[in-house]
């Protein structure tokens, strides 16, 4: 256990509805340096139900960093100040006695405020469903090494693939552009031989649908890697738009 | 050209327009800086030199059409894409960390590109329209453009703006690689420092002129 309590300003973002307005509330907290934040929002929870009171909204599942359904907004940055942490996984420790939160939902167009601190992040579900997955039968599991993939190779792979979706590059973007999303869901397959047969299909079909779910355009700020709960590489993106270009020019469908 | 519509606007295929254009623009750049730096030549080397020009006269005139063109459907560009982006991104957060995650020539991107836009207009009525109607039979052209900086406030303006062309293209350069899909782990890092090192040539070189003209015109040693 580290040493004794810190001090700490909440300012928490409470929005009842969609259509509502939201404010920033403000609580007065004691609270555990080794406490993670989702467990300070917990503490709150306990006592504004004692008191009758509407509990904070927020969502979370595994919380030890893995699931990508935890997330907000705090001072400014999504899942907080740490580089490659998930919003559950940062401890108060890194605050200081006396410090000022303030805490506030993933603000996007395409990322409608559903309660509190929830928001709707089902476009990037709408993106995985056109083309996020490899639609042919690639029957039981395989001999390990049957298909030789280079070391490098197999490692970008995995690495694009540890994109949790938490919707982290999206709040981060100055533009909420999706794309270090979509870019890592496209490179995934991109480089493996299974994801070959699809390859100009799917970025075809997740770009039109991101185009269509009013994410914002990719300008090159990098914001999104900085944020990033798992350190996507924005190199990603980069393959995406070759690959969009390369779809272009190879294919002959209008997707 | 149904396919076409739809690359152009779909948001990848507008970052590609973004990049080609761009990289045009930048090569227009160097060309103009390299003319621009016979000023220090003199006035007589100078104003041979843009006197030569006539002979190529019909070329030159369906390069500024071209060039025209390309700017203008790279600022129309630019404009629809920060519109789409605004609507995409309306509400600002209580705290601003933006510096935390990138760097501020890249979200200045549409501050810096409009301040050369309306430098640009500005630049043609006086300079441009001066040298091809303007002349009146003169083939002084250096002494245009040493009136022109003799005034601080033409001389501090185009001063800044240059700064700002600079922050433009330090950006621009290495995000027109990552459009291209030309990034990799080896090669970006150079690819920045290329684009610096160009941002800088580039507005240091031009703005060293009014920097000139200005000094002399208070009598310094030309």
């Amino acid at each position: 256990m580290s040493e004794k309590n810190i001090k700490l300003t909440l300012n928490i973002w409470r929005q009842e509805s969609p259509e509502a307005k939201g404010h920033f509330e403000k609580f007065e907290k004691e609270i555990s340096p080794d406490a993670s934040i989702l467990e300070v929002l917990d503490e709150i929870n306990n006592h504004l139900e004692a008191e009758g009171k509407e509990p904070i909204a927020f969502e979370s599942d595994c919380r030890e960093g893995i699931c990508g359904t935890c997330g907000f907004v705090i001072n400014g940055q999504p899942h907080g100040p740490l580089p490659k942490t998930a919003t559950c996984q940062l401890h108060m420790r890194n605050f200081k006695d006396g410090d000022s939160l303030y805490i506030e939902p993933f603000r996007a167009t395409a990322f409608k405020i559903l309660k509190d601190l929830i928001v709707d992040r089902s476009g990037f579900d709408k993106i995985q469903v056109a083309g996020g997955f490899i639609s042919f039968n690639t029957g039981s599991a395989p001999d390990g090494n049957a298909i030789s993939i280079a070391k490098e190779i197999a490692d970008e792979a995995l690495d694009a693939a540890e994109c949790i979706g938490c919707g982290a590059c999206v709040a981060a973007c100055k533009n909420s552009s999706a794309m270090l999303f979509v870019g890592a869901k496209v490179s995934q397959f991109a480089i493996l031989p299974q994801g070959q047969p699809e390859r100009y299909e799917r970025v075809q079909a997740m770009v039109k649908v991101m185009d269509e779910n009013l994410f914002g355009s990719c300008t090159n700020t990098y914001a999104c890697e900085a944020e990033c709960p798992k350190g996507i590489s924005v190199l990603n993106i980069a393959r995406m738009n070759r690959d969009y270009f390369m779809a272009k020019l190879k294919t002959g469908t209008n997707e | 050209m149904n396919r076409l519509n739809q690359f152009f606007n779909s948001s990848i295929g507008k970052k590609l327009v973004m990049a080609i254009t761009g990289i045009f623009l930048i090569l227009f750049l160097i060309f103009h800086l390299i003319n621009n730096l016979m000023l220090f030549g003199g006035p007589e080397f100078f104003n041979e030199n843009v006197a030569r020009l006539e002979s190529i006269k019909p070329l030159i005139r369906v390069m500024e059409i071209i060039l025209a063109l390309v700017f203008i459907y790279h600022t129309y560009t630019g404009l629809k894409l920060w519109w789409k982006n605004k609507k995409a991104n309306p509400e600002k957060y209580a705290v601003n960390a933006n510096k935390e995650n990138s760097t501020v020539y890249s979200r200045t991107m549409t501050i810096t590109g409009s301040l050369i836009f309306i430098f640009l207009v500005i630049h043609l009525y006086t300079i441009w329209v001066k040298y091809n109607f303007g002349m009146e039979g003169s083939e002084d052209y250096f002494e245009v453009i040493k009136i022109h900086f003799a005034n601080p406030i033409w001389a501090a303006f185009y001063f800044i703006i240059m700064i700002f062309i600079g922050f433009h293209i330090n950006h621009a350069f290495q995000s027109a690689f990552q459009s291209f899909g030309w990034s990799s782990k080896k090669y970006t890092p150079i690819v920045k420092k290329i684009g610096t090192v160009i941002a800088i040539i580039l507005a240091v070189g031009f703005a060293s002129i009014p920097v000139y003209f200005f000094y002399i015109s208070f009598g310094g040693q030309g």
